[in-house]
C-alpha cells in the first residue's frame, strides 16, 4: 500500500547527534573489580564511606542474575569487556565556566546546547555531563544565594557528605536490581541537589548527557531533595555519538519529596538508536524512582524516549506521605530495530494517595514498545485512587505494541482504573490532511504530534518545542 | 477550468468509471447525482488524488494543468478542494491549528507568504460567522466529539478558508437535519463566486432546493448518461432514477443493433 510505504520512508531517519568530539580522555583499563573501584573512588578523592557503599553494592552485584523478564532481546553483555571510567582530561582545573574546554563547548553547542548562551539568555541551569564526568554548572551562584545546591555528584560528595549519607540509596537501595547494584558500584558522576525548605526554585534545573568515548558504560546517579515545602522542576537531556557497538547506560535517578514539597522530573532521552538493521545503540537500563516520603508531597515523571537500542526503565513514585500524588506521563517510540519496554510502578501506602499514568507508545519500522506499569495499593491506603491510560499508535505492518499491566489492591477504598487502545495511523487521517495541502511528512509529525499532546502539555514549554522536534526529526525522511 | 475527458478509473480492482466527459467553467455549480454505486463518489475521490482510486485512461486539466499527474497536496495547492463525506478525526490537533497548517501549505504552494497568527485569528472570526460555526469547536481537536452537522459545517468553514478555484462537495447532505441543511446550504451560497466553479454530489434532490445548480448531471454505471438544467433534479426527484437507466439500457441497446 502506497501509504504504508510512505510512512516508512518518512520514519527511515538518520541520527543527527551522531558526530565524536576527539578529546583526549583519562580512562580506566577495561573490565570490573574492587580495584577499579578504588580507583574510581581515589580518582573522585571520595571519601571512604563512599568507598564502602561501593564496595558492598559490587560485591551484592556479583551475586546478582541480569534480569530476563523484560520484553526485549539483546545478545550477553561482557560486563568485563567495558570501561567503567572515562573522564574528559581537562587541561587544567576550571575555576569558572569560561574556563570549560573549547572542544566540550564546540560539542555541547553542535547539539544546541550552548553553555555561554544557556548562561546568558534562557534562565536554565544547566549541568553538563560528558562520559562519566560533570564538565559545567550554570548557574550555581544564583541558586546559592537561595540556599539552592545544584552540582555535580563528585562535588556534594566532597562538600555535602552529610547529605549524601542521609538520603543515597535511601530510594534505590545499592541491592536493588542488577543494573542498580552495577551503578552503585562505579557511578562516576551525575547531578545533586537540593532545594531547601519553602524554597521556589525560580528556574528549571537541567543536566545533559553526553555519551563520547567508545565502549564505555556510562552510569551517573542524581540525587533530588525537595526539603519541606518546596518546588523544583528538572529535565534532563542526552545523546550519544554514532557507533557501531552497543554500549551500556545504567543510571540511577532517586528522588525525595518532603512534606508539602513536589518535584517535577522531565526527560528527554535521545540516546544514539543504532543503525536501521539494528547495529550498535545505546542499551539504556535505568532505575529511577521517587519517594513521596512527606504528606501533601508530589512527584510527576515526564519522559518523551526516542533514542536508545533498548530501553529498560520505570520511573516509578512510592507514595508514602498521605494525601501524596504521583504522576507518570511518558511518550515511547520505537522506530527501526528498537526496543522499548518502559513503564512506572506506583506504590501506595499512604491514605488518600493519589496516581495518573499516561503511557503513548509509537512503533514503527520493526520498533517493539512494551508498556509495564504496576499499581499496587497497599492494606491501609484507604482512598487510594489510580487513573491508568495506555495508548499505542502503529506505524507500520512490522512493528509491535504490548501492554502488561499489573494492579494490586489490598484495600476496599482504593479506585483504581485502567484504560487502553490500541490504532494504526490511519490512511484516512493522512488523505484528509494531504487534500487540505499538508504535505505527507507533516501530516504524520502533526497526527504522531496530536497523539502525544496530553504528555508534551506536561514538559516545561522549551522543554516541549523541542520535544515535538525531536519527534519529527525521529520519523522525518525524504518525501517524493 | 475543468476539463475531464474519457475518464476511466477503478477502485481496488474494480473498474467504476467508464468514460467520464464534463466541462466545468469558471462561476458554475454542477450536481452531480445518480443511485447507489454509480460511481459518483469515485469521481470525487479520483479528482481528489486518493490513494487505491486509480484513472485507467483519459485526461483531466485544470486551468490545462495535468492534474492526474499531482500528488494531493499538489492538487490542494493548486485550488482543488473536497469537502468529506465522512470527516475525518485528528485527537490532539486543534481544529484552528490544523487550518491554519494548511492554510499556509497551499499559500507556500502558490507562492505567498505565510499568514502570522493576529491575521489568521481574524480570518478565522470572520469566516466562522459564515456557517455559525461556534468559536468553542475552532479549539477542539479537529472532528472529535462533533456532531455529524458540526462536522459538515466545519468542512464548509475550511473551504471557506482554503478559498479553492474547484469545490468538490461529496454528499454533503447526508446525515443532516433540516436546519443544519440550511446552514450548510447558506454557507455554500455564500462561496459561490465568478472566480469559483462547484461540483456538488448528492443522491438526493433536497440539497438542491437550497443550492441551485447551473448543470445537472445524472451518472449511472460509471458515465455520465443524462445532462441539463436544474429541472432535471426535479424530474429525477419525481421520478426517481428508474426511467433515466431504463433509457440508458435502451441506447445502450440501440448502439449495438
Amino acid at each position: 500500500m502506497a501509504t504504508n510505504k510512505e510512512i516508512q520512508e518518512l520514519t527511515s531517519l538518520d541520527y543527527k547527534y551522531g558526530f565524536v568530539t576527539d578529546m583526549d580522555a583519562d580512562a580506566a583499563p577495561r573490565g570490573l573489580n574492587e580495584d577499579i573501584i578504588r580507583l574510581i573512588s581515589a580518582k573522585k578523592g571520595e571519601p571512604d564511606f563512599m568507598l564502602e557503599w561501593r564496595l558492598k553494592a559490587y560485591r551484592r552485584w556479583t551475586t546478582m542474575k541480569e534480569p530476563s523478564w523484560a520484553n526485549v532481546h539483546y545478545p550477553a553483555i561482557n560486563y568485563q569487556d567495558m570501561i567503567y571510567y572515562s573522564a574528559p582530561k581537562p587541561k587544567k582545573a576550571l575555576k569558572s565556566l569560561d574556563e570549560v574546554d573549547p572542544d566540550v563547548r564546540a560539542m555541547f553547542s553542535k547539539l544546541g546546547i550552548s553553555l555561554e548562551e544557556q548562561k546568558r539568555l534562557s534562565g536554565v541551569a544547566v549541568d553538563a555531563v560528558v562520559d562519566s564526568v560533570s564538565v559545567a554548572t550554570t548557574f550555581k551562584a544564583k541558586l546559592a544565594e537561595l540556599g539552592i545546591i545544584f552540582c555535580s555528584f563528585s562535588e556534594a560528595v566532597r562538600n555535602h557528605p552529610d547529605l549524601i549519607k542521609k538520603y543515597l540509596g535511601t530510594v534505590v537501595p545499592y541491592s536493588d536490581n542488577f543494573f542498580a547494584s552495577l551503578n552503585s558500584a562505579v557511578f562516576s558522576d551525575g547531578s545533586f541537589c537540593y532545594v531547601p525548605k519553602g524554597v521556589r526554585c525560580p528556574m528549571e534545573l537541567s543536566t545533559y548527557f553526553r555519551i563520547n568515548a567508545a565502549d564505555t558504560g556510562q552510569f551517573e546517579r542524581t540525587l533530588i531533595i525537595a526539603d519541606e515545602g518546596s518546588y523544583v522542576s528538572y529535565l534532563e537531556g542526552c545523546s550519544a555519538p554514532m557507533r557501531d557497538t552497543n554500549q551500556l547506560h545504567a543510571a540511577v535517578v532517586e528522588l525525595v519529596a518532603l512534606d508539602n514539597a513536589e518535584i517535577k522530573y522531565s526527560t528527554i532521552q535521545n540516546w544514539y538508536p543504532g543503525d536501521k538493521e539494528g547495529k550498535g545503540g545505546i542499551y539504556n537500563f535505568v532505575t529511577k524512582r521517587g519517594w513521596c516520603k512527606g504528606v501533601n508531597s508530589k512527584i510527576s515523571w515526564t519522559q518523551v524516549e526516542t533514542g536508545s537500542a533498548i530501553t529498560w526503565k520505570y520511573p516509578s513514585c512510592v507514595l508514602q506521605g498521605d494525601n501524596s500524588v504521583g504522576e507518570f506521563y511518558s511518550v515511547a517510540l520505537a522506530n527501526h530495530r528498537q526496543q522499548a519496554d518502559t513503564g512506572t510502578k506506583m506504590i501506595h501506602i499512604g491514605k488518600n494517595t493519589r496516581s495518573t499514568i499516561i503511557s503513548k507508545g509509537i512503533s514503527a519500522g520493526h520498533g517493539q514498545n512494551s508498556y509495564r506499569g504496576q499499581v499496587k495499593i497497599y492494606k491501609g491506603a484507604t482512598g487510594a485512587r489510580n487513573y491508568s491510560q495506555c495508548d499505542s499508535l502503529l506505524m507500520s505492518d512490522t512493528c509491535g505494541a504490548h501492554t502488561f499491566p499489573n494492579l494490586e489492591v489490598n484495600d476496599t477504598s482504593a479506585k483504581v482504573e485502567h484504560e487502553a487502545s490500541t490504532s494504526k495511523i490511519g490512511e484516512d487521517q493522512l488523505f484528509y490532511c494531504k487534500q487540505r495541502g499538508i504535505s505527507a511528512e507533516d501530516a504524520v509529525n502533526m497526527i504522531v504530534n496530536g497523539f502525544c499532546k496530553q504528555v508534551f502539555k506536561e514538559l516545561p514549554m522549551e522543554f516541549a518545542v523541542e520535544a515535538q522536534k525531536l519527534l519529527s526529526v525521529s520519523l522525518e525522511g525524504s518525501v517524493g | 477550468m475543468l476539463e475531464i475527458n474519457n475518464l476511466q478509473a477503478s477502485a481496488g480492482e474494480k473498474k467504476i468509471l467508464k468514460g467520464i466527459n464534463l466541462r466545468v467553467n469558471k462561476g458554475e455549480v454542477h450536481a452531480i447525482m445518480g443511485p447507489n454505486g454509480s460511481g459518483k463518489s469515485t469521481l470525487a475521490h479520483v479528482l481528489a488524488g486518493r490513494d487505491g482510486f486509480v484513472a485507467t485512461e483519459g485526461r483531466v486539466t485544470l486551468d490545462g494543468k495535468n492534474l492526474l499527474a499531482m500528488t494531493p497536496e499538489q492538487r490542494a495547492g493548486e485550488g482543488v478542494f473536497l469537502a468529506f463525506q465522512y470527516p475525518v478525526e485528528i485527537p490532539g490537533v486543534s481544529n484552528m491549528y490544523f487550518l491554519k497548517t494548511a492554510l499556509n501549505s497551499i499559500r507556500k504552494h502558490r507562492g505567498l507568504p505565510e499568514l502570522d497568527a493576529v491575521d489568521f485569528l481574524a480570518m478565522m472570526k470572520e469566516k466562522s460567522k459564515l456557517v455559525e460555526m461556534d468559536q468553542a469547536l475552532l479549539t477542539r481537536s479537529v472532528n472529535e466529539g462533533f456532531s455529524g452537522g458540526e462536522k459538515k459545517r466545519n468542512e464548509i468553514l475550511q473551504m471557506a478558508v482554503l478559498e479553492p478555484k474547484l469545490g468538490i462537495l461529496d454528499e454533503t447532505d447526508s446525515g443532516l437535519d433540516i436546519d443544519a441543511l440550511q446552514v450548510v446550504a447558506k454557507g455554500i451560497n455564500a462561496l459561490r463566486s465568478p472566480e469559483r466553479a462547484l461540483i456538488v454530489v448528492t443522491h438526493y434532490q433536497r440539497l438542491l432546493n437550497y443550492i441551485t445548480p447551473d448543470f445537472v448531471h445524472v451518472l449511472a454505471g460509471g458515465r455520465i448518461v443524462k445532462s441539463g438544467g436544474k429541472e432535471l433534479a426535479l424530474e429525477l426527484e419525481k421520478k426517481g432514477y428508474g426511467w433515466i437507466e431504463e433509457e440508458n439500457l435502451k441506447a445502450v441497446g440501440a448502439n449495438a443493433r
